[in-house]
């Protein structure tokens, strides 16, 4: 006893190994093999079949679409989401806490209430359907459904990196910009951008894996028509409910491998932002 | 130019407050008041009926239940992983640290699939249990599982900042006092945690209520029996019936509103300096 110290923190080996085995075993249960899953059906039928699933002309059509709704809500909910921070994390006003809680609010929506929402509006007997049709205005089962809906789904995810890391750094290097005669574009330019560049990459990152993977939302406005406004993963829908397994795992790889290489660049930049 | 310097005010507040307002508004604000709209032009009568059939009550006791019980699986088992993520030291660490956020990465048609393959009975685990008698695929333990893989992050990550952050003289003095390692866990650490255990818990049980895309596939879908609420409203909009949909999605507006409650209480009650 008296010849070496234990760490009063330390637990005793059993009792570690037997923590690590069960948070492991849990995750291996839940998480690992889900992936490995994937992969494992995806190739069930050889190479063949996989390279087949991905290049045939309604999978291209799908990640078509995908990479067009992304290009759009990437940028959009990007400037909304410096313009959001800026105003919040620089300006004291009335009303701060509300507009906070309202930029929050699509994360507390369910996804089939989100694409409902817009049913409501443009739909057939929706508040604005009957109008829009008349003039041969096509927001439903078309790409601006997609993208509205997909916007409304990924709409905190940049003002949420920024506004924490904003109000945290203060403004005092921004006034010493503008003190010195640089302009408001210039100051937010190589003053602003600089200091949150991390952590607006960050929030880019998580728009466009939900923004390329949402399901539920897409699935309400989309109206599944092949070729035409399906996204990947209602695409991967579609031949799961047509049996065609190894196809829907082919194309839901990508997917998955988009996941996986959001996870990598999360950790990546996650360290950044530690260490400033 | 020398007057706004001295003010000491940044430029660009109209800017970025209108732009964010705008943006709101377009894209929360209208949507959300056509729900309004859309229940005011209803009999509360027919509202209440609508949102009460037998059909939506059940789906009510499967999601409302099975997003609890995920939730609970998800607290016992998050805190147990934060602990062994943020305490031991093991190889693989970093990997799996990123993995805990997969469910938020991975698009939700993909884990549901996958969860839907993996838990199947011929599947890899699926296949282990049907000897048991335990089918989880097609029953209400299959929006179980989909729930937890889905709310596995919240309570994870809640609560590792705080482990963190915990200060090591309070085990140290426990550890002096006499106590052993687990009554000390027991009595000192864990109470600590707890209120950030209890926000990754609410947040996971919001999130359980509103999924769909997991759940669908692994469910069964069988009206009464393993129809969730997200899904039923799915139903609906598909039959045009938006007065059906839209009441249901009240439930889940008022349901969602309460949680957000929660949180805003736990969050006050957790605030540090009350208690430190």
């Amino acid at each position: 006893m008296s010849g070496h110290f234990r760490d009063p923190r330390a637990e005793p080996a059993w009792l570690r190994w037997t923590l690590c085995a069960l948070a492991l075993g849990f995750l291996a249960l839940f998480l690992a093999v889900p992936v490995a899953a994937v992969f494992a059906q995806a190739f069930s039928k050889g190479w063949q079949v996989y390279a087949a699933a991905i290049r045939e002309p309604m999978a291209l059509a799908a990640v078509k679409l995908t990479v067009i709704v992304a290009a759009i809500v990437v940028p959009l909910n990007t400037a909304f989401g410096l313009a959001a921070a800026w105003a919040v994390a620089r300006f004291r006003f009335r009303g701060k806490q509300l507009l906070v809680t309202l930029i929050d609010l699509p994360f507390s929506v369910s996804p089939v209430v989100a694409g409902m929402l817009f049913v409501l509006l443009f739909g057939a007997q929706g508040l604005l359907g009957p109008w829009l049709t008349e003039r041969g205005v096509r927001i439903l089962f078309a790409l601006p459904g997609i993208v509205l809906a997909t916007l409304f789904v990924t709409l905190p995810f940049v003002a949420r990196q920024l506004i924490p890391l904003m109000e945290s750094q203060g403004a005092a290097e921004e006034e010493a910009a503008l003190t010195l005669g640089a302009s408001g574009w210039k100051t937010f330019l190589w003053v602003t951008l600089p200091k949150i560049r991390w952590a607006l990459l960050y929030g880019l990152i998580l728009t466009n894996a939900r923004a390329m993977g949402e399901f539920g939302a897409v699935s309400v406005v989309s109206g599944h028509i092949r070729g035409r406004t399906n996204t990947i993963p209602l695409h991967v829908e579609i031949l799961y409910n047509e049996y065609q397994f190894a196809a829907a795992f082919a194309v839901a790889s990508l997917l998955t491998l988009l996941a996986l290489v959001t996870l990598a660049a999360q950790a990546g930049l996650a360290r950044r932002l530690r260490d400033g | 130019m020398t007057g706004r310097a001295e003010r000491g005010a940044l430029p660009g507040f109209g800017l970025s407050l209108g732009v964010t307002l705008l943006y709101l508004a377009l894209l929360v604000l209208v949507p959300l008041a056509t729900v309004v709209l859309r229940t005011a032009s209803l009999p509360l009568e027919r509202i209440w009926e609508l949102a009460t059939s037998a059909r939506a009550l059940a789906s009510y006791r499967l999601t409302f239940g099975a997003a609890a019980l995920a939730a609970a699986i998800n607290l016992v088992f998050g805190v147990l992983v934060a602990w062994v993520l943020e305490r031991y030291r093991f190889p693989g660490r970093r990997v799996v640290d990123a993995l805990v956020d997969l469910p938020f990465a991975l698009p939700t048609a993909v884990a549901g699939i996958a969860l839907a393959a993996v838990y199947a009975p011929n599947g890899w685990i699926g296949r282990w249990l049907e000897p048991l008698g335990v089918k989880i695929a097609y029953t209400p333990l299959g929006v179980v599982v989909a729930l937890t893989f889905i709310g596995l992050p919240f309570v994870v990550r809640t609560v590792q900042p705080v482990l963190a952050d915990l200060d090591p003289a309070l085990e140290e003095a426990a550890a002096t006092l006499g106590a052993g390692r687990l009554a000390t866990l027991r009595r000192v650490v864990l109470p600590e945690l707890a209120p950030a255990a209890a926000t990754g818990f609410v947040l996971a049980l919001a999130r359980g209520l509103g999924e769909y895309g997991s759940v669908i596939f692994i469910a069964g879908n069988l009206p009464m029996k393993s129809e969730i609420t997200a899904l039923l409203i799915m139903v609906r909009l598909e039959e045009y019936d938006y007065a059906g949909a839209t009441a249901i999605a009240l439930v889940f507006l008022a349901a969602s509103f309460l949680l957000l409650l929660t949180l805003n209480r736990l969050a006050r009650g957790s605030r540090p300096g009350a208690a430190r």
